[in-house]
């Protein structure tokens, strides 16, 4: 017997049982996971570095180290969002690139430096509209598209500069990249960024722009049917990311002081490393802005203590690759013990005593086989 | 009044059109050798198709796995930082011993690129990494390993034995062994994706997870062994890797992973996993190879080449996934 | 709050546990690549008397690099940084086993870093680290000449002495350059063995480089296009400039490309240690040997194999583990303050004689020195 429901016919509720306001716990206990771990990360890495070497907590160090990250974290902001809606940008290093030598050009070419930066945000930006175009227009997967646009950009780049440099750039300009707040030990793109992520990170968690993405990140079909106008809010993001990126690229190019074609390479995979060690989760839906910060100051601070220990910065990456996939394994493994355990039985045990086995038998050969080698070498 | 059978397939238009699901790439390749062999006539000679089947041999073989890994809806960035690993481990394993035969010496290098495809698969199957996390994590921690395990040594040429170059560049069949190695991979790929239940069954966890699981379908061991596989095939291409260049460095394939997924996607593979097929896969790295090839040959400034290649792969993207789209929509109807 | 509090320990215990991992590779990691037994007998009796300036050592024996390398603040000595390019290169090593002969006499410590590719970026945050360190001096041998400039300012600035050598940074970057050859003697040289290889006819070549962006092979090969305007040199047809990037597979494959796209080269001038090596490979690989030949900079070691077979009748260098062995002394005599640096300062450089620095700001080790099948045989790095 199906009666439909109508308030007045509604069953009466007493009074306390059932709230009538959206249950908090969700939202703020997502945040109490991973953005606390994140926090407790940073103190961890800060107790221990300042332990293993006393050049780690100087203001004068800290604050040069911190100028490093600031193009990566000029990125990040976008790129977030870009990922909370489930797709990715793969080109950003690239449209870098290409900026910074398209300012580079005009430059050598005499042309005023404020004028020539002007062209590269402009060229950024259209960049990230090519982007937004094959995304949003035509639907081309997001990791197809910037995949094909990561080799052009850079194309474009070695054609605008060749093997030519764009160097001595005047004071005012490098003062983005190497200039300190006047009286402070704060560098000015750690000023921008700071004051770019409280805009972005605003932009996130209190517009409604920021609720779709979230929304079109959990289930795009829902809100194309709920009439969000999702084509034209992944051609802003991937707009926004191709400016952000132009930026990054002025900033690189004035902590240099000079510009070459390969400016950048490589920094993409950092970026979207921080992005994701930051709580944003890859498949769409979920992430914060603090979040993110979080692990930027988190990555800039290990790799900064493993640099004054003298760590090669190709072993560095280990561990910044080991935390990113052990803060989402953790995760993982703490939900499954939370959701009944896992079975353990005779299989289980011999399937993991293998496996035991072959990564043993493997490390012994790694440092059997490069034992005689390396006695040769280095004696 | 003519009676149509309404169940019997309608043949000649549609199976045509099915047949030509790689139409886009050929289209494409066949213009880029129309126009490349108007503008420089060695282009279209038998040893120039030699050196690049030599070019692409290496990036075949493991654009071929990368394919399996990509139609499980998955990726693995790591596949040049294991290539890097194993023919360093490889290279210091036959610099102090030159005896060791070259078949022990490619058995060394799948066995060291299998348990580096273990540890992959064991974070994205059991742990339930995504794969990109995974693999990014681990392109990160395999080239940290190069540099742990060589401290930065490079192995340069006359330190390897006399006939590892070979076993890449010899000719006993009259063609460079690399080739052979690519052509056997292949046909074993194809048959395994084609003609084995394993192989359907990776297909269906792409195309439908929980359908595939529903059928019985051991979903986790399915993507566990597609990662294992793609090590495998590191590993092999390491070995052939230091055999063809005859030297080892700390960053000895440092972004290849992303020519085999451009390789894999201008061949048909669809990001989204279940879609895709060896002979597309085939082509796809056949037209990065031409590309490479043309734009050398063009004589192009070296700084146009770079744009060239970018912008050509683009176009092969973009117009591969157009008709693909249209084709698929057509068999629709 | 039970979940929080599993995430917490589980991440505390998961980084400390990286972090105590991350300790124990550093103490393996930094067992610099100074290579002792590479340069086993550095006994060059045959040389020229050409090479240097004064007196060569009778032997330039390796010593032993120190074992465990504690960071700068624990030396009760001076500690002074030799960055190369990139670690890996034999060249940059065999400069190192020299710097580490003149440590071992100065009674100092010096720690051989440097970022893992020819990479500006890797480069400057790697100086940026040891700026922090508060390290003694600095000898750099630049990725790029003008990115390298603000880290040089810096370092400067912090009270390091910085010299470069190999390959310099732009003006106000670095005190002193220690070249191990004359700029222009390098570009002639490279111009003039062609010429010895193709013969009065002449013929068409081609420049593989190392990266697009490095000073030193930059300055040479402007040298080698004015060289090329010149009339003496008019036979010589340049057909283009590749890059390898001082990648060995990058190099290979740029070889590979030249022999296709310029089918009637006769030579390959590789400025480059890794470059001439792969180079020549790619000339043994593709049968080409008697139809293009190959010269340029590189090491005797590597290059050995093909100068007997005559793809490379001969290349030139210089005494590298002398340049190491010189960059420390004068980065040492500028450290200890027994010279500002400024043009006209003198110094003595040990076994080496005394230098002095010329109005340029630089100083010289010698003149190129040229391989062939001669005396190929008469020197190991």
């Amino acid at each position: 017997m199906k009666e439909s429901i109508s308030p007045s016919t509604a069953v009466p509720q007493p009074a306390n049982l059932i709230s009538e306001r959206p249950p908090r716990r969700s939202f703020l206990g997502r945040f109490q996971h991973w953005e606390w771990m994140l926090v407790a990360l940073v103190l961890l890495a800060v107790v221990v570095n300042t332990r293993l070497t006393p050049y780690f907590l100087n203001g004068q160090n800290l604050s040069r180290t911190s100028v490093d990250f600031m193009e990566m974290g000029l990125m990040m902001l976008p790129m977030v969002f870009i990922i909370i809606t489930g797709n990715i940008d793969l080109s950003v290093a690239s449209n870098l690139g290409m900026c910074a030598s398209l300012m580079a050009v005009l430059w050598n070419l005499h042309i005023n430096i404020w004028v020539a930066a002007g062209a590269g945000l402009v060229a950024g930006t259209l960049g990230g509209a090519l982007n937004g175009f094959l995304i949003a227009r035509v639907k081309l997967p997001a990791l197809v598209a910037t995949l094909g646009t990561y080799a052009f950009f850079r194309g474009i780049a070695y054609v605008l500069l060749g093997d030519q440099a764009g160097r001595g750039y005047p004071p005012a300009f490098t003062y983005l990249g190497q200039g300190m707040l006047p009286h402070t030990l704060i560098p000015f793109s750690v000023f921008l960024f700071a004051v770019l992520a409280v805009v972005f990170g605003l932009v996130l968690h209190r517009t409604t722009f920021g609720r779709y993405l979230f929304a079109i990140g959990n289930n795009e079909n829902a809100c194309i049917y709920a009439g969000i106008p999702v084509a034209r809010i992944k051609m802003t993001l991937y707009v926004v990311s191709g400016f952000m990126s132009a930026l990054a690229g002025l900033v690189l190019a004035a902590r240099f002081g000079s510009t070459r074609p390969d400016i950048g390479t490589g920094l993409e995979l950092s970026v979207i490393t921080a992005a994701v060690l930051g709580g944003v989760d890859i498949l769409g839906g979920t992430g914060t802005m603090i979040g993110a910060v979080l692990s930027l100051v988190l990555i800039g601070l290990i790799t900064f203590g493993m640099g004054l220990k003298n760590i090669q910065d190709q072993v560095q990456t280990i561990a910044i690759g080991g935390l990113l996939i052990l803060s989402i394994l953790l995760a993982s493994i703490a939900r499954t013990i939370s959701a009944g355990g896992v079975r353990i039985n005779w299989r289980t045990v011999g399937l993991a005593a293998v496996l035991i086995l072959i990564f043993a038998v493997f490390f012994f050969f790694f440092y059997w086989s490069r034992a005689p080698v390396l006695k040769a070498v280095f004696g | 009044m003519t009676a149509k059978n309404p169940t019997a397939p309608r043949s000649n238009p549609l199976r045509a059109l099915t047949r030509f699901r790689e139409l886009g790439i050929i289209i494409f390749i066949l213009i880029l050798a129309v126009v490349v062999g108007l503008r420089a006539s060695d282009f279209l000679t038998l040893g120039n198709f030699r050196d690049i089947l030599v070019d692409i041999s290496i990036l075949v073989i493991v654009a071929l796995a990368q394919t399996m890994v990509i139609l499980t809806h998955g990726i693995d960035l790591s596949v040049g930082s294991s290539i890097g690993l194993v023919a360093m481990m490889v290279a210091f394993t036959i610099k102090t011993d030159p005896k060791i035969p070259l078949v022990v010496v490619v058995l060394l290098g799948m066995a060291l690129g299998a348990v580096l495809g273990t540890f992959n698969g064991l974070i994205i199957a059991v742990g339930k990494v995504p794969p990109i996390i995974a693999t990014l994590g681990t392109l990160s921690i395999y080239r940290g390993m190069v540099f742990l395990y060589s401290q930065g040594y490079w192995i340069p040429p006359y330190q390897l034995p006399e006939n590892f170059p070979d076993l890449a560049k010899g000719t006993p069949l009259g063609i460079p062994n690399v080739i052979i190695f690519a052509i056997v991979v292949a046909i074993l790929v194809y048959y395994f994706l084609n003609y084995t239940r394993t192989g359907r069954d990776i297909y269906a966890v792409g195309s439908n997870p929980d359908a595939a699981q529903y059928v019985g379908i051991r979903k986790q061991q399915i993507i566990f062994l597609v990662y294992v596989l793609s090590g495998i095939a590191a590993g092999l291409a390491g070995v052939l890797w230091a055999s063809r260049f005859e030297s080892s460095q700390t960053n000895t394939a440092l972004g290849f992973e992303l020519q085999t997924v451009a390789a894999a996607i201008i061949g048909g593979v669809s990001i989204g996993g279940g879609v895709g097929t060896v002979p597309g896969v085939l082509l796809g790295a056949l037209a990065l190879g031409m590309i490479n090839n043309a734009v050398t040959l063009v004589r192009i400034s070296p700084f146009w080449e770079q744009a060239a290649q970018g912008l050509l792969i683009l176009i092969a993207v973009v117009s591969d996934t157009l008709i693909t789209r249209r084709i698929q929509r057509n068999k629709l109807k | 709050m039970k979940r929080n509090t599993f995430y917490f320990v589980m991440a505390a215990i998961a980084v400390l546990g990286m972090f105590l991992s991350a300790c124990g590779a550093a103490a393996t990691a930094t067992q610099a690549p100074a290579p002792t037994s590479m340069p086993a007998t550095m006994a060059p009796t045959s040389m020229p008397a050409t090479m240097a300036p004064t007196s060569m050592p009778a032997t330039m024996a390796a010593t032993q690099p120190p074992t465990a390398i504690p960071t700068a603040a624990t030396m009760t000595g001076r500690t002074y940084v030799l960055v190369p390019k990139n670690l890996g290169n034999p060249y940059f090593d065999a400069a190192n086993s020299g710097a580490q002969l003149a440590a071992a006499e100065l009674g100092v410590k010096v720690l051989y870093q440097g970022p893992t590719t020819a990479d500006a970026t890797a480069q400057i945050t790697l100086l940026d680290s040891l700026i922090a360190q508060k390290v003694n001096g600095l000898a750099i041998s630049a990725d790029d000449a003008d990115a390298l400039v603000p880290t040089g300012k810096a370092a400067i600035a912090a009270g390091i002495p910085v010299v470069t050598w190999d390959s310099n940074i732009a003006t106000g970057g670095t005190q002193l350059f220690v070249n191990q050859a004359d700029t222009q003697g390098i570009g002639d040289s490279q111009v003039q063995m062609a010429l010895d290889i193709t013969g009065p006819s002449g013929g068409e070549i081609a420049i593989l480089s190392a990266t697009a962006q490095a000073p030193n092979q930059n300055a040479w090969i402007a040298v080698m296009k004015t060289d090329l305007a010149m009339s003496q040199y008019s036979a010589l047809k340049l057909d283009g400039i590749v890059y390898g990037n001082d990648d060995d597979t990058t190099s290979y494959n740029q070889a590979l490309s030249l022999f296709k796209t310029y089918p009637n080269l006769k030579v390959i001038v590789a400025p480059t240690s890794v470059g001439i090596a792969a180079a020549a490979r790619a000339v043994k690989d593709q049968n080409l040997s008697g139809k293009v030949f190959v010269t340029g900079l590189g090491t005797p070691n590597a290059l050995r194999d093909y100068v007997k077979s005559g793809i490379i009748p001969e290349f030139a260098l210089w005494n590298v583990p002398n340049l190491g062995y010189l960059t420390v002394y004068a980065l040492d005599a500028i450290a200890t303050g027994k010279i500002k640096g400024n043009p006209g300062d003198t110094f003595v450089a040990g076994k080496l004689g005394s230098y002095t620095i010329a109005s340029d700001g630089t100083i010289l080790l010698g003149k190129p020195f040229v391989f062939n099948k001669g005396n190929i045989d008469t020197l190991n790095f």
